[in-house]
């Protein structure tokens, strides 16, 4: 469990001056990560909001080591960060303990990221790989990703007259890293701070390859008020869109079931991104949008036990 | 002692890198390369190395892995072939921008399609703008010797910036040789530490590597890289002047065979330097005066030694193992040709062969050397570009 007044008093390990949008979660995501923090770290990033925003040469946002060499290779970069740390402290030219994490949008991570991310995870590295997931790659302005949610519209999966947003559902990420075996899985969002560092304290003290997948809302893309940012996370929680939960050497918890699951429709009416759902032709897909929360939702408490 | 052995340029590679010792090594395997990967694999398993190695599940990953490794200070190393270093190949790129000496053999073969696993340059040709160093090899022995003094040039403090040792694929990784090994101790003091001037773990003086440049740096970022290229041929003569202390094998930015007198020369990487030796000596016993000159280092392009060492002949031709594709020949032409412009203008052609590992023959090559009998006697060329031995 996270101490609010003791993590205030840590060092703030990145910056302020980066140039992320007023109401963006991603720098939230980021903070929040590296308060958990007891040791050094070294730190690698997907190419994407977060890099672009945090590290314009000649500033850098990041008081830690911190690594970025592409896109799709955020999880073997630091693997081979790793496996050199390793190889030194072995040979005693490293003395320190140091923790290694990668960040990557839902693109780097759920896309063009997820052969780098999954071949790491299985090696074994200890690390903890942490996806800020925006549901959409948002650095190239908005376009359609597996962690996109259907019917959400973006610049490649527009609201059009034939097609409504986007067709498919979105890929379940956290559950296919689940797969991987690992020793530590969950699912967090920074409006729940201390789930979320406690998560990330969780995924530092393991042995080996820890993976979090954290909402991070992105007001340009899903279309609220910047002064929204933490509310819309709340809301995802509250309607179990964006369900709370670890898996824990493959045993399933949900760590915040909310008090009252509130349907779907009030969070959606909020976000530009789905407003052509609430045109009458449309409001089926708000339907189908709301079964497939509750299917998910069953299936999660059913495999943790909780239902 | 050093010992002399029966080998492949597989064999003579995984044992540099045995005796290197690197810290880390990230790599996939791939045809002709893969016994490379293997053979160290058990020099992991048996604890012959200390070396952590990340067997990652794709080339892309292999270079990033590497790139990660490098950056944390380590002494990194991978190795590939064709359709692998072409899956690099974003990567090479930023291996160079951000000056991590990586170290990688590659066994050189034809790039899909169609699909071939047999020996061409088409791959390493296609990574010669990437900001690497190339270094070419005729042989097993070469391979080896270059393999360990790439670390040396790689990582010099003037320099600091990744290098690729090439040899052919089957022709020399395959092909059983004698070669001589260095001792383990000896290589090992050669090759000595890395000592990084950054590194990810220095967690005391946190460093950010891979910023983002505008047009505000980006071009003063990549000048630096162009400006370190023009150290590297002195510490390539530099290396190879210690190595030689220690292997008694003398090495140049390229090799001149019988060309000091030549009026005709032939210009070739890799192992057709051999074959085209024997053609050289008999045309010598003919009256010939024939001569080659074999690159060693193709990146950056020795381009002054190498005019002064073709400047006065009559006429050149360059055998290129890949093709531009440009209609005007291949890479290696192309660099020469351009060097040699303010040359005195000895007559230039270029020959296409070997592609998909077709063999290329003494008398193809003694073909070439006629050819430029005839071009230096009538001042005329009828074909800039041939394709030697293909059916047409």
């Amino acid at each position: 469990m996270a101490n609010l007044k003791e993590l205030t008093k840590k060092d703030e390990l990145l910056c302020g001056g980066h140039r992320a949008c007023a109401g963006c979660a991603a720098p939230i995501v980021v903070r929040q990560a590296l308060k958990a923090l007891d040791t050094p770290v070294v730190v690698g990033c997907a190419t994407g909001c977060l890099e672009v925003t945090t590290t314009i040469y000649p500033f850098t946002s990041w008081n830690v080591p911190f690594v970025h060499s592409a896109f799709e290779n955020s999880a073997a970069t630091i693997s081979g960060a790793e496996a050199a740390y390793r190889a030194l402290k072995k040979k005693g030219k490293i003395t320190r303990d140091i923790q290694f994490i990668a960040f990557g949008g839902d693109g780097g991570t759920y896309d063009i990221g997820f052969q780098s991310l999954s071949g790491a995870m299985e090696r074994g590295h200890d690390m903890v790989y942490i996806c800020y997931d925006n549901e959409a790659y948002m650095n190239t302005g908005i376009q359609r990703s597996s962690a996109t949610p259907k019917g959400a519209s973006t610049t490649t999966s527009p609201a059009g007259k034939v097609i409504p947003g986007k067709v498919q559902f979105r890929k379940d990420l956290t559950a296919v890293m689940a797969a991987h075996n690992i020793p530590y899985v969950a699912q967090a969002v920074p409006s729940q701070w201390n789930d979320f560092i406690t998560k990330v304290q969780k995924a530092l003290a393991v042995e080996g390859p820890a993976f979090i997948n954290v909402l991070a809302p992105c007001r340009l893309g899903w279309q609220f008020d910047p002064a929204e940012t933490i509310d819309i996370m709340r809301g995802a929680v509250e309607t179990c869109f964006w369900p709370l939960y670890e898996v824990e050497n493959g045993v399933w918890k949900v760590t915040h079931k909310p008090r009252e699951k509130k349907p779907v429709r009030g969070w959606l009416e909020k976000q530009g991104r789905f407003r052509h759902l609430f045109r009458p032709e449309n409001e089926h897909i708000i339907e189908e949008i709301q079964a497939d929360i509750d299917r998910n939702w069953a299936a999660l408490l059913a495999r943790a036990g909780a239902a | 002692m050093s010992k002399r052995v029966a080998i492949t340029g597989n064999e003579a590679v995984a044992q540099a890198m045995r005796q290197i010792n690197p810290d880390v090594v990230a790599a996939y395997p791939i045809t002709p390369q893969t016994e490379i990967v293997q053979i160290f694999s058990t020099f992991v398993a048996d604890g012959n190395v200390d070396t952590e190695f990340v067997t990652v599940e794709s080339e892309h990953s292999a270079m990033s892995a590497t790139i990660g490794a490098s950056a944390a200070g380590a002494r990194a190393m991978t190795a590939t072939s064709s359709q692998g270093l072409a899956l690099m190949w974003e990567m090479l790129y930023i291996a160079a921008g951000l000056r991590l000496p990586i170290v990688a053999p590659v066994v050189n073969r034809a790039l899909s399609a169609p699909i071939n696993i047999h020996c061409d340059h088409s791959d390493t040709m296609g990574a010669r703008d990437s900001g690497w160093v190339q270094i070419y090899s005729e042989n097993a022995q070469e391979a080896y010797d270059n393999l360990i003094q790439a670390v040396r040039i790689a990582e010099h403090a003037d320099v600091q910036i990744p290098a690729m040792v090439c040899m052919d694929g089957f022709i020399v990784s395959h092909g059983m040789e004698n070669a001589e090994l260095l001792d383990d101790h000896v290589v090992r003091s050669f090759v000595g530490q890395r000592t990084p001037r950054h590194s990810l773990l220095d967690v005391d003086n946190p460093a950010t590597f891979g910023a983002l440049d505008f047009a505000d740096w980006y071009f003063e970022h990549r000048r630096q890289l162009a400006d370190a290229q023009t150290y590297v041929k002195g510490v390539v003569l530099d290396v190879a002047k210690e190595f030689a202390k220690i292997s008694g094998r003398n090495y140049g930015l390229f090799e001149s065979y019988r060309l000091d007198d030549a009026e005709l020369a032939v210009v070739v990487l890799n192992s057709a330097a051999g074959t085209a030796k024997a053609v050289v000596d008999d045309l010598r016993q003919q009256g010939m005066k024939a001569g080659l000159l074999k690159i060693r280092l193709f990146r950056p392009f020795p381009h002054d030694e190498i005019v002064a060492a073709l400047a006065g002949k009559k006429a050149i031709a360059v055998l290129d193992r890949a093709d531009g594709l440009s209609t005007m020949g291949g890479p290696v032409f192309v660099d020469v040709r351009s060097a040699m412009y303010d040359a005195p203008g000895p007559k230039m052609v270029n020959y296409i062969y070997g592609l998909g590992g077709r063999d290329v023959d003494t008398e193809q090559i003694a073909g070439v050397y006629w050819d430029l009998a005839r071009i230096a006697e009538t001042g005329k060329v009828t074909s800039p570009v041939t394709y030697l031995g293909v059916r047409e």
